[in-house]
């Protein structure tokens, strides 16, 4: 039923595919490309606009890992747990951080600032190991380097 | 006239119907391929993998329960290895399923400890892996215990695709893989209407009833409490399976079981059923009629189907009859009638339900319209499968105990009530006595063949008065849609409409088929069932609701006449739209 009015971009986004069966897991994408992530709201707004259950959008949403359910943060932290780096110490960065900042990763900060995620060799083995902020890569990583690292950002965010 | 195939299971040569599995063909020679997921209700999902056989010529295992014999197959079902590796894929489960068999719900009961067991499994062969899942027992009707989840997938079949609610579906993949409703959310967030269907078809114990036997128990040994009874009309049908007897009625034995339990009064829903048809016939007569309200009118003593339309179909408000349902009639009267008749306080009275159905629990805080007495007219719903435990913790020999009878003036039922636990049942006990009302005469057939049996979807006609009419008649949530669809149609083309009395209940085959009822349920089981309600109808000597005499003198000494003032306000309720998701 199309009771709901949906909002002005999510409208812009749903008419552009409109009448392509098959058509969820492109407009889930152009969402996540406008918000960085997929707001419930917008998942709920779309279920009613399209008749699709919230069941199956988020059966869809979370079956692939490129989907995110919560905002990114305004900093990507990035740890490298490829085996060069986890040799040479990564699992005690990511140990670090998650007490420095509070949260797991694959979640942000309460503040919105970091969000922490692991991912498989960023393809420098030889500065293992790596952490990546943004598109910043700091190399040869030992853990007191890491709560400097995150004041630079956290310094930067004072500012403004 | 179909195709059929030839072919060798086990070197025994076989001819099938072209389409039959080789799980089924299998069966038909005496052969038993172990099974898991597959539920003999549904359509295999083909996810565990226990059925596994091998074809000659190919190095493929195949699964049985999806794998339609071939011409000239040679299967082989059972060797070493087959048996290895399906003692593998148990390992397998188990490694994260808990080992908490002895305080789980599914105790003695459960599909995967049977199956491990016939495979003599004794120790752990994988490490253990742990998933950290809460447990959700938020509805208070249906309780969900993820980390026993097999992922065999049938609760979400049933739920998406039998009953068409979408509360619960499949979240993640791979080792991460739930079921779940949409999000981090709770069961009472989601669209879930609490109908169980889920429960009864779930093998583990990942999903069952919350359990209310403890309260009951407690009501029981309070000296300070006068506990009464009600059971419903299909729990006298299925309550033998816990024994292991199908199809038989055991409406004596559960009077003579519930007193025994030490309920001081035992009542029957289906003299209840009686009331709601006095007053559901006298609705439909003021508007097929008088045209008070519009057509069709609806009926609403399902409360899965109550819980469905208010979030789903509220643009059918106005067609929904205002009658409780029987179970909540019960509760009333029995705080009002009953108590003032027999000089008890009714603060003092604990109502005790026992209900084929898990949705009994939510509808009984419904709406505040729940405790018209003055008290909460029903205080503890226990399912069928609950009371069988009950049975079995008194120490009680239930087969063998002698037949009684209800306690009266809330238990002698006539047959059009009894029936009412079968899908067709309300409908054919509510046209048996709205004939009367609307003609002054008794219909010469009451039998009403064309609303009976296990078609998904029911349509006739039956003349009253030289007026045809039309009925339809719904039962598993999925097939509501197409019979609401026919009469917006109508009404938006403002032509005439396709039907003038539609009855509705959530699970396939009606209450018989209820989400609290023994499990392994198919529609062998539910004819089965129904076929039982159907004899006790056929042997009463009082058939219709109106002439039940019990049913007239409670009009006489306490309700005046069906919707009187008096009836609107103990037995009639309202309706509203709900959210489908609460966040």
């Amino acid at each position: 039923m199309r009771e709901e009015k949906l909002s002005v971009d999510i409208e812009n986004i749903v008419k552009k595919w409109e009448g392509k069966k098959g058509s969820l897991i492109m407009i889930l994408h152009d969402i996540q490309n406008l918000y960085g992530y997929v707001p419930r709201a917008t998942s709920l707004q779309l279920s009613n606009y399209l008749e699709v259950p919230l069941a199956r959008i988020y059966e869809v949403i979370t079956f692939y890992h490129f989907f995110k359910l919560e905002p990114p943060g305004k900093h990507l932290i990035q740890v490298c747990m490829g085996t060069a780096c986890y040799l040479k110490g990564a699992s005690d960065l990511l140990h670090e951080l998650r007490d420095i900042l509070g949260v797991r990763e694959g979640t942000t900060t309460k503040d919105g600032l970091f969000r922490l995620e692991v991912v498989r060799c960023l393809g420098c083995c030889g500065l293992a190991p790596v952490v990546k902020v943004d598109s910043k890569v700091y190399s040869k990583v030992t853990k007191d380097r890491v709560a400097d690292i995150l004041s630079e950002y956290e310094q930067e965010a004072a500012v403004k | 006239m179909a195709k059929s195939i030839q072919a060798k299971i086990n070197d025994i040569f076989i001819k099938v119907p072209e389409g039959t599995t080789i799980l089924e063909a299998a069966k038909s020679v005496q052969i038993k391929i172990p099974t898991l997921c597959k539920h003999p209700d549904l359509p295999p999902s083909a996810s565990c993998g226990i059925c596994v056989v091998k074809a000659k010529g190919s190095n493929k295992m195949l699964r049985a329960c999806c794998t339609p014999l071939d011409e000239g197959m040679e299967i082989t079902t059972h060797d070493p290895e087959i048996v290895a590796i399906r003692r593998s894929v148990l390992e397998l489960i188990l490694s994260n399923h808990p080992n908490d068999c002895l305080i789980c719900g599914r105790n003695n009961n459960c599909e995967l400890q049977k199956i491990v067991a016939d495979f003599g499994i004794s120790e752990e062969y994988f490490p253990k892996i742990k998933r950290d899942l809460p447990m959700d027992d938020s509805t208070k009707a249906v309780v969900l215990e993820p980390e026993k989840c097999i992922l065999c997938g049938r609760c979400i079949y049933v739920c998406q695709d039998m009953q068409d609610v979408w509360a619960l579906s499949f979240l993640q993949r791979g080792i991460k893989t739930r079921f779940s409703p949409a999000g981090d959310i709770t069961l009472a967030e989601s669209p879930c209407i609490k109908c169980g269907q889920c429960s009864a078809h779930c093998p583990t114990g990942a999903i069952v009833e919350y359990f209310d036997v403890p309260k009951v128990w407690k009501a029981l040994e309070n000296p300070d409490k006068y506990c009464v009874v009600q059971i419903a009309p299909a729990v006298r049908a299925s309550i033998g399976e816990a024994f292991g007897v199908a199809g038989k009625n055991f409406t004596g034995k559960l009077y003579a079981l519930l007193r025994r339990l030490g309920f001081k009064a035992v009542f029957d829903t289906s003299f209840a059923a009686d009331v709601t048809i006095m007053e559901e016939a006298s609705e439909f007569e003021q508007r097929f009629v008088k045209g008070t309200k519009p057509l069709p009118l609806i009926t609403t003593c399902c409360p899965s189907w109550v819980d469905f339309m208010e979030k789903f179909h509220t643009d059918m408000i106005e067609h929904f009859s205002s009658c409780k349902s029987p179970h909540e009639i019960l509760g009333v009267l029995s705080k009002t009638y009953y108590a003032s008749k027999n000089n008890i306080d009714p603060s003092k009275i604990v109502m005790v339900s026992v209900m084929p159905c898990t949705a009994k629990k939510y509808e009984i805080t419904r709406t505040d319209e729940m405790s018209a007495s003055g008290y909460q007219d029903v205080d503890i719903v226990m399912t069928t499968r609950e009371l069988a435990l009950m049975i079995k913790q008194a120490g009680i020999d239930f087969m063998n105990l002698p037949d009684e009878e209800s306690d009266t003036i809330l238990g002698e039922y006539a047959g059009a009530g009894v029936i009412f636990g079968s899908t067709g049942g309300v409908m054919e006990a509510a046209l048996r006595t709205a004939n009367y009302f609307i003609t002054g005469e008794e219909l010469k057939k009451v039998d009403l063949d064309v609303v009976r049996g296990l078609k998904r979807v029911k349509e006739g006609e039956i003349e009253v008065g030289g007026k045809k009419v039309r009925v339809a008649v719904a039962h598993g949530m999925a097939n509501v849609e197409y019979v609401l669809n026919k009469v917006r149609e109508a009404k938006k083309a403002g032509k005439e409409l396709p039907y003038h009395f539609i009855e509705v209940m959530a699970c396939p085959g009606g209450c018989v088929g209820g989400g609290g009822q023994p499990y392994m349920v198919t529609d062998e089981v539910r004819t089965l069932r129904a076929a039982a309600l159907y004899e006790d109808d056929k042997t009463k000597a009082v058939r219709c609701s109106h002439q039940n005499p019990y049913i007239k003198r409670l009009y006489k000494e306490f309700l005046e006449k069906p919707l009187s003032e008096k009836s609107e306000k103990l037995l009639h309720t309202t309706y509203k739209g709900r959210p489908i998701y609460k966040r």
